[in-house]
């Protein structure tokens, strides 16, 4: 096919680690994680940029993967919900989602933990917990124990 | 050995005089750590080896004969496996409740975007780009279409039936005529709700494997994993053992996945048949799920009833419309479920309802949380606050004076048996917003203030749990649970987790009954050939119908052990894994299962629609406060209070997270959701275009339970919750917004600003002629 003409080298970081992938340019850096490396931990919502299910953190800020060419990943620093914290510990976000009920499906969580945990590393990015996380949407809480949630990890219970 | 059978009674009072160890506590989400952490794997993240991309080929027309499909030149058809209505092996229906939508249209389409023929490739850009040079001819001419319920009803074209009714129920209870008579008030009005879209943020997706001469697999995100066996076991013609569905992690469902999977299901099967075995992937984009899946019924009631002077509610008679679509998919329970909840939670002397349900050229509309009950519930609830304010009575005040007591009947003649204080439930939810200051004050600021409106109302409900009327009896649901050599207790049951947290109710339901830390019992998978058919997860069902069954084969299993190993009658956690362990070691696994039977005191009369419709029902009040800007008439949800009663409650938090969840997805529908359907499709398939309430939108929701003395059938007496936020927000927050229009009433949600602009100007424009 034509498109394998077009096949590019592209190097980036990912959760810490370097990797190197030849494929198109203008593949979603979304499929590139989800299906080329396995990262399934990233979700897909929506493909145009709305739903939030997508959210990782793009050069230490969230980004929507589902919007992201591959081409733009090159010499990136990308973190999936795969890179916070470590293999068995849950990190304070993660644990005060657990235990407080800001799951449900969880197909909505793991780019609303990606939200949430820039938003509590880094408070001046937003107005309000509100505003951190109206770019990513939940059918199932209400958003009222994501809410409580983020409260706890604040007030550092 | 102490062989003593304790009686049922004594149980609970020994139960009740120890406290609840694990039910009523806030345990964590059983499968919450691997969703926390992205671990969880729902159906998108898995690749089999050598999978090929199946999609849709649909119809063009939303009525006609087909033609032709034409492959245009330019791509490898030869590359593709192509199914069409030929290749289905058994019949080509899929069953539902009445066997009457294909999967692929044969001979008439009858809405757009019908299924009339598969493609697969393994390569999914190629199968996406194929897609859309496949063009679909077709004869329209004799074919006219129509989409909505006032074209249905005028008969000018018949489609179904005599007259286009997919299906009808009535209720009538007292003198009607006798109860119109004699009152000072009648008040009419006409109510109309939109479709509303699910918007589950998973979208809809199976993978199929039907590898000739050996068993249909199937996996994917879906609610009922037996309604897949039955739907291709008749699509094969093979026996339903022969068909094995495994359920993968669901993200979101609300009544999307109850029905709609057996047909994708369905199609990847076939596909994969045709392709000589190999797994077919068929995961919609969300523009398809847009497009193609079900969605809640749009309604267009009529209410009338009779108050007398002091708001005694005499008489009720309302005609109760759902536009159906094109097939009958699960139709006529909705309509069912909507006229069983129509009638509110109060005393009518006397009533006349009616139910029908239209068969029109739309995208077939099915089950969807409430199901039909808000949108009968929204009718009655907005005309009791209109005739409120007739009578010059506080819509409060109306409610109190006619709710349901114990012992009363609803108008089907079923008894109300529990302890039920509806009183103490809405004055509890009006003291918690500081209803009677709020409402003082807000008349103030509306004086005052020309571009900011305040107003405050609310809504009383229930919501019965479990199928309706004989239903659960004919399911007939079997549940089972196990010692076994891997696991201390397991439980098997059909029915799934898709963020409700049930599992993790089913867990303490058997841990109290077992005293068995939760830690110890693992929940199986939700695959065919491993669980029992403990029937759909839908319903508000699972927690009340099939908890109930997780108890008693607890139960059953305790005696067992009592009986044959050991097991003391007060038994510690070390007494009943010692017992297990003798258990085990002198004969193996120990299994019970257990059949659903309704209560002798719970029957329903199917045939004259009467008797006890559920065997249980929560009950609930939602206050509702908003500000309504005069200038872009947008609403603003400032307060809302909701008082639930759901007998015990299995895990208090996982509950309180139902009822948020369903009241903000209420919110949506009442105030943003707004499917446009053009030609009976959704026009506006596009995420973007279809706004759903975000973080930013929604209110700080302040919920309490309470819990009437009762007597109920669920387990520890805990009743279903899944569906009962559903039923109120739209009703309360549309009387809300009337109040802070200074009573006049806007009947169509969603109250989009659109909306509630042009009910004004035409409002206005009837009071200057
Ligand atoms: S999938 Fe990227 S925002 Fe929805
Ligand atoms: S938990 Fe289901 S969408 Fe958020």
């Amino acid at each position: 096919m034509p498109e394998k003409l077009l096949q590019q080298e592209i190097k980036f970081e990912l959760n810490g680690k370097p990797y190197s992938v030849v494929t198109h340019p203008l593949t979603r850096l979304l499929d590139l994680l989800r299906e080329d490396l396995g990262f399934t931990g990233t979700k897909e919502g929506c493909g145009e940029g709305e739903c939030g299910a997508c959210t990782i953190h793009f050069n230490g800020r969230p980004a929507l993967a589902c919007l992201i060419p591959a081409a733009q990943a090159d010499g990136a620093k990308i973190t999936t919900i795969e890179g916070i914290g470590d293999e068995d510990e849950l990190t304070d976000v993660q644990e005060a989602f657990q235990r407080y009920g800001g799951a449900q499906c969880g197909i909505c969580t793991p780019g609303m933990i990606m939200s949430a945990t820039y938003y509590l590393e880094n408070p001046d990015s937003a107005e309000t917990m509100q505003e951190a996380l109206a770019g990513n949407q939940c059918r199932c809480t209400g958003y009222k124990r994501i809410f409580d949630a983020m409260e706890k990890v604040l007030k550092n219970d | 050995m102490s062989n003593s059978v304790v009686a049922p009674e004594q149980k609970e009072k020994q139960r009740a005089e120890a406290g609840l160890k694990y039910v009523g506590k806030n345990l964590e989400r059983q499968e919450g750590i691997p969703k926390v952490k992205g671990q969880a794997i729902y159906i998108d993240d898995i690749q089999p080896e050598g999978c090929l991309y199946g999609r849709t080929v649909r119809s063009p027309e939303p009525r006609g004969e087909i033609v032709d499909i034409v492959f245009e030149p330019g791509i490898p058809w030869d590359e593709f496996v192509i199914v069409k209505p030929e290749d289905i092996p058994g019949e080509n229906i899929c069953a539902m409740i009445k066997n009457e939508i294909p999967f692929l249209a044969d001979d008439e389409v009858k809405y757009k975007g019908e299924p009339l023929a598969l493609i697969a490739h393994e390569d999914q850009q190629m199968v996406d780009r194929a897609i859309n040079h496949i063009t679909v001819k077709m004869k329209t001419d004799g074919y006219p279409a129509f989409f909505t319920i006032d074209e249905a009803r005028s008969k000018q074209q018949v489609q179904y039936g005599e007259d286009n009714v997919l299906c009808s129920y009535q209720i009538e209870d007292g003198d009607l005529q006798a109860e119109f008579d004699k009152a000072d008030l009648i008040v009419e009005n006409h109510y109309k709700t939109k479709a509303q879209e699910h918007l589950y943020i998973e979208p809809q997706g199976i993978i199929a494997e039907v590898v000739p001469g050996e068993q249909v697999t199937v996996r994917g995100s879906l609610q009922c994993p037996y309604y897949i066996t039955g739907a291709l076991a008749n699509l094969f013609a093979i026996d339903e053992t022969s068909v094995r569905v495994i359920q993968t992690t669901t993200g979101g469902a609300f009544g999307g996945k109850e029905d709609y999977p057996s047909i994708l299901a369905g199609h990847a099967a076939l596909l994969s048949l045709k392709s000589g075995g190999r797994p077919v992937k068929m995961v919609y984009g969300r523009e398809e799920d847009l497009l193609a899946t079900t969605k809640r019924h749009p309604s267009d009631t009529t209410v009338r009833a009779a108050f007398d002077k002091q708001g005694k509610m005499l008489a009720l008679e309302m005609d109760f419309a759902l536009n159906g679509g094109a097939y009958p998919t699960l139709t006529s329970t909705v309509l069912s479920r909507g006229l069983l909840h129509s009638f509110g939670p109060y005393n009518w002397p006397a009533v006349n309802l009616q139910a029908r349900a239209y068969m029109t050229n739309s995208t077939p509309f099915s089950a969807f949380r409430g199901f039909g009950a808000p949108q009968s519930i929204y009718a009655l609830e907005l005309l009791l606050n209109e005739a409120a304010e007739q009578l010059q009575l506080d819509p409060a005040e109306l409610r109190r004076r006619n709710f349901l007591q114990p012992g009363d009947s609803m108008p089907t003649g079923q008894v109300i048996k529990e302890q039920i204080d509806l009183e103490q439930l809405m004055d509890r939810a009006l003291e918690k917003i500081d209803y009677r200051r709020k409402k003082q004050e807000f008349a103030v600021f509306n004086r005052e203030n020309d571009y900011k409106k305040r107003g405050i109302s609310l809504a009383t409900f229930f919501h019965g749990s479990g199928f309706t009327g004989d239903g659960e009896e004919k399911l007939a649901s079997r549940a089972g649970v196990k010692i076994s050599s891997e696991n201390p207790l397991e439980i098997l049951v059909a029915n799934v987790e898709f963020g409700q947290g049930i599992h993790t109710g089913f867990v303490q339901i058997a841990a109290e009954t077992c005293n068995l830390p939760p830690e110890l019992i693992e929940v199986i998978e939700q695959d065919t050939d491993k669980v029992p058919n403990s029937g759909p997860t839908v319903a508000s069902r699972s927690t009340m119908v099939v908890g109930r069954l997780v108890q008693d084969a607890c139960e059953e299993l305790v005696e067992e052990l009592k009986n044959t190993a050991g097991l003391p009658d007060d038994f510690t956690t070390e007494d009943f894994l010692a017992a297990s362990k003798n258990y085990l070691n002198s004969y193996g696994e120990l299994y019970k299962e257990v059949q659903h039977h309704d209560p002798p005191e719970e029957q329903w009369d199917e045939e004259n629609y009467r008797g006890s419709a559920y065997s249980g029902y929560a009950w609930s009040c939602d206050v509702v406060a908003v500000e309504l800007d005069m200038i872009d008439y947008r609403v603003k949800i400032t307060d809302f209070v909701s008082t639930v009663e759901a007998g015990q409650l299995i895990n208090p938090d996982m509950a309180a997270g139902q009822i948020e969840g369903g009241i903000v997805q209420a919110i949506g529908y009442t105030l943003f959701e707004n499917v446009v359907l053009e030609e009976g499709v959704m026009k506006n398939n596009h995420y973007a275009d279809y706004i759903i309430p975000t973080a930013a939108d929604v209110p700080s929701i302040d919920v309490e339970f309470i819990e009437f003395p009762l007597k109920n059938y669920g387990p520890y007496k805990a009743k279903g919750i899944g569906e009962l936020p559903f039923d109120g927000p739209a009703p309360a927050i549309a009387g809300a917004v009337a109040l802070a229009l200074d009573k006049q009433f806007i009947t169509l949600i969603p109250l989009l600003p659109e909306t509630i602009h042009d009910t004004l100007s035409k409002l206005e424009e009837t009071t200057d002629a």
